[in-house]
């Protein structure tokens, strides 16, 4: 039986035909293999998956420090969403100083709220946050019941912009919308390109300028890689959205190049500005060393100025040396461990890039809220069917600006570019995991068990809600969204703070070191009746 | 105590049956109270001679929930107690939230006292959704009656009305008791809706006829047995109080097919 097989044994005949299609076990050549994603999760199993809300106010919108984001809803929503993600801002003075990430803002609907309409409710809570925090920007995030009752946030966002002269945006990203928070960020996206990005006129000032888009600043990694494209000379304009501000993302449109992190949560923004604006856009991974590195130079790759490659290989040769010594440390600590990872629609794909850094092979491994194009590549997208979930998500179409769209480079050459690197495009996880390996969509706390009992990674990283059920098991668990408290681990000091972490958690861990009383002790006791006695 | 829970496609009659019924029930010495379900909060209207009940969400509202019972309930012809539950204006909120809570706080004020006779829900329209269905729950109505007349429409609510009352009636105890046709006078009336309550299972329970008595009632905010006990109009309702008090007949319904229901139409719909 093989590692797949054993997975998907316990199944019922229905739950299994829904499953077997969202695991595989990959051959030699995985390209003609496919999996099913962004589908509907079966009622009854426990997925780690969050819900729209999660994905819009939780992940794209929640990380912009000088915008005041009011959940719209009773108070649960914006309670467990308020600074659980360790998406870190500092005030600036881009961004006006100001720096809301510590608040949580909610109009906190009672009963007699849902039976006559949160309106009046959301425009005084409106009314509070402006008299308290003077923003420029506020954001409306809408939980499920606002969706039942048909609280109209858009035209109270309209309604707040001529009251009192600011950028208002309303989210209609019910909780209930979608399959996933993959719908969430869409919505983000939306809202993000219709009202914000192109508004502003403030023109970078280095030669060569970048966004990074889908990176959130957990634990400070948007900071390291910052600091590293600054260093070699690049002016990151804006980040989407971690430390990032609506000051700066109204600019967006005027950098040269958008840097891709997380595909799956901002691809829409990515595709649509190189429509409208004519910007490329590259997929980089800050995550590791190794992809780091690559990401840099494809960078100095796509600018093409002599200078600019002297002065990344400069840098890169400098960041290299200084964690060397460390770097060299950990591997001996590390080097021939296994892991298994699940997390988000790209971290799965990031973090198994920095283990190889290490030597730890990455052989199961899953998103929550992938599309298929995150597995198998964009290529794929032609032929992924549209079903009712998906179509009930707003898709945008944007044309391109008569007066702003600037293409960088000719056809031929984006061509050329396009065979070196990731240029408008995104291979997906599955070209970089190898024969034998197993990938698992929309995994469950049922399978994760069985991934622990039966393929036996060293390492399993996922997140809180399954953390302590796989360490108790005996099994290293860290928390990929979280950290669990530390980070950074992009960039170069970001992989050694990474392989420090590891090593930590691998040699200290405590749960396999207990022998729990029922594997010592029988827990049913009794007789055998009908029978001999 | 006898819960009656009043459903029937808007604009019906089911706010002034319930009210003439009620004032019917009434006169036979019944102690009674009746539950608006409906935002516009016209269900005790005649009985309390006019508008002059302040909703229980409004009460809600602007005191919050620590109010007392006769704040939100007012006393009016034959001692009929009447409540409205109320609710917000047309298109905002959540009406049928309204009603769940409205209900919740009446049990909790203590309103169904062990001296009621009978307590009437009359609700909005058709059971449109989970909230409109408060009063069919468990523990609360035990019957139903649906008004209707022969209008085409009219007996396609009673159909899916009597489709959620089947829903109710396998999980919890909730029966239908029969189709008060409230007449507007079409063709072959009364064997219509007698054959569309046949085939649901159930009967009409009665027929009251079409007449302006009941008009000229309610511009004096009152209830034709109030206002003019003698007109013939009158016994009509005291006929049908006295029917739904002595009923006997529960079912629970068996909604037909829009094609069944279409073909009853055919046969009894057209005179030749």
């Amino acid at each position: 039986m093989d590692d797949r097989t054993r997975l998907l044994d316990k199944y019922s005949a229905r739950v299994y035909k829904n499953r077997k299609e969202h695991i595989i076990s990959l051959e030699e050549d995985a390209s003609n293999q496919s999996i099913t994603a962004n589908t509907r999760t079966i009622p009854g199993v426990m997925t780690a998956r969050g819900c729209c809300y999660a994905g819009c106010k939780g992940v794209v919108v929640g990380p912009l420090k000088d915008v005041c984001i009011i959940t719209h809803g009773p108070i649960g929503c914006g309670y467990y969403s308020w600074g659980t993600r360790r998406n870190k801002a500092k005030a600036d003075e881009e961004s006006g100083n100001k720096n809301f990430i510590p608040y949580c803002l909610s109009t906190d609907m009672q009963e007699s709220d849902i039976v006559f309409g949160g309106e009046k409710k959301l425009e005084k809570a409106i009314e509070e946050a402006m008299d308290i925090f003077d923003p420029k920007c506020i954001m409306i995030c809408s939980t499920c019941p606002i969706g039942l009752i048909g609280d109209d946030v858009q035209a109270v966002a309209r309604r707040t912009e001529a009251k009192y002269g600011i950028k208002a945006i309303g989210y209609s990203c019910e909780g209930y919308k979608g399959v996933s928070q993959s719908s969430g960020h869409h919505i983000a996206n939306n809202g993000l390109m219709k009202y914000i990005i192109g508004t502003g006129d403030k023109k970078p000032t280095a030669k060569y300028s970048v966004n990074i888009l889908g990176e959130y600043n957990i634990g400070g990694d948007g900071w390291e890689q910052e600091r590293i494209l600054k260093r070699i000379g690049y002016d990151v304009v804006s980040v989407f959205t971690g430390d990032g501000s609506y000051e700066t993302m109204k600019n967006a449109h005027l950098a040269d190049l958008n840097l891709v992190m997380c595909h799956r949560s901002i691809n829409y923004i990515a595709e649509m500005m190189q429509t409208k604006y004519g910007t490329d856009w590259l997929k980089v991974n800050f995550i590791g060393i190794g992809a780091t590195c690559k990401s840099l130079r494809d960078m100095a790759k796509y600018f093409d100025d002599p200078e600019l490659t002297k002065r990344t290989e400069e840098v890169i040769e400098d960041e290299l040396a200084a964690i060397y010594d460390d770097l060299e440390y950990f591997k001996t600590k590390l080097k021939g461990k296994t892991a298994g990872i699940f997390v988000g629609g790209s971290r799965a794909h990031h973090y198994q890039m920095l283990l190889r850094d290490f030597g730890v092979e990455t052989i199961v491994a899953g998103y929550e809220f992938a599309h298929r194009d995150d597995y198998e590549g964009r290529e794929v997208i032609p032929t992924i069917k549209e079903d009712a979930d998906n179509k009930n998500i707003e898709t945008i179409s944007v044309e391109a600006d008569a007066a702003l769209f600037k293409k960088k480079y000719s056809d031929e050459k984006l061509e050329e570019l396009k065979k070196e690197m990731e240029l408008d495009a995104y291979a997906g996880m599955i070209p970089d995991m190898k024969k034998g390996y197993v990938v698992v969509d929309d995994y469950n706390h049922f399978e994760t068990e069985q991934i622990i009992k039966t393929m036996k990674p060293d390492i399993f990283f996922s997140g809180i809600k399954d953390k302590y059920a796989i360490q108790k098991d005996g099994v290293t668990s860290r928390q990929m969204h979280s950290y669990d408290y530390s980070g950074p681990y992009a960039g170069f000091k970001g992989a050694v703070q990474f392989g420090h972490d590891v090593t930590m958690s691998l040699y200290t861990n405590a749960w396999a070191l207990v022998t729990p009383p029922w594997k010592k002790t029988p827990m049913l006791q009794g007789t055998l009746t009908g029978g001999e006695k | 105590m006898r819960q009656v829970a009043i459903y029937g496609k808007g604009g019906i009659g089911k706010s002034t049956t319930t009210q003439n019924l009620t004032a019917g029930l009434a006169s036979m010495g019944k102690q009674i109270m009746i539950v608006g379900c409906d935002p516009k909060a016209d269900s005790t209207r005649l009985v309390l001679g006019g508008l002059a009940q302040k909703t229980v969400l409004d009460t809600l509202r602007e005191e919050g929930d620590d109010i007392e019972l006769d704040a939100v309930m007012k006393t009016g012809f034959g001692n009929i107690r009447g409540v409205e539950s109320g609710g917000p204006e047309p298109g905002v909120g959540c009406a049928g939230r309204g009603i769940i809570t409205s209900i919740n706080l009446l049990e909790r004020l203590g309103a169904y006292t062990d001296d009621l006779d009978y307590v009437f829900y009359d609700v909005l329209g058709d059971v449109v959704c989970g909230g409109f269905a408060m009063p069919i729950r468990e523990g609360k109505a035990q019957e139903i009656y649906i008004v209707c007349s022969g209008e085409m429409m009219a007996l396609y609510a009673a159909n899916n009305i009597a489709k959620g009352i089947s829903k109710y009636a396998t999980s919890g105890g909730v029966r239908l008791g029969g189709l008060i046709c409230n007449s507007r006078k079409v063709d072959r009336e009364a064997e219509l809706v007698e054959a569309v309550a046949k085939e649901l299972g159930t009967q009409m329970i009665h027929f009251v006829p079409r007449d302006n008595a009941v008009q000229r009632a309610e511009i004096n905010k009152k209830t034709v047995i109030d206002y003019s006990p003698d007109e013939p109009q009158a016994d009509e309702y005291r006929e049908l109080a006295r029917k739904i008090d002595g009923n006997d007949m529960f079912v629970i319904p068996k909604p037909m097919s829009i094609d069944r229901l279409e073909a009853i139409l055919m046969e009894y719909g057209i005179l030749d």
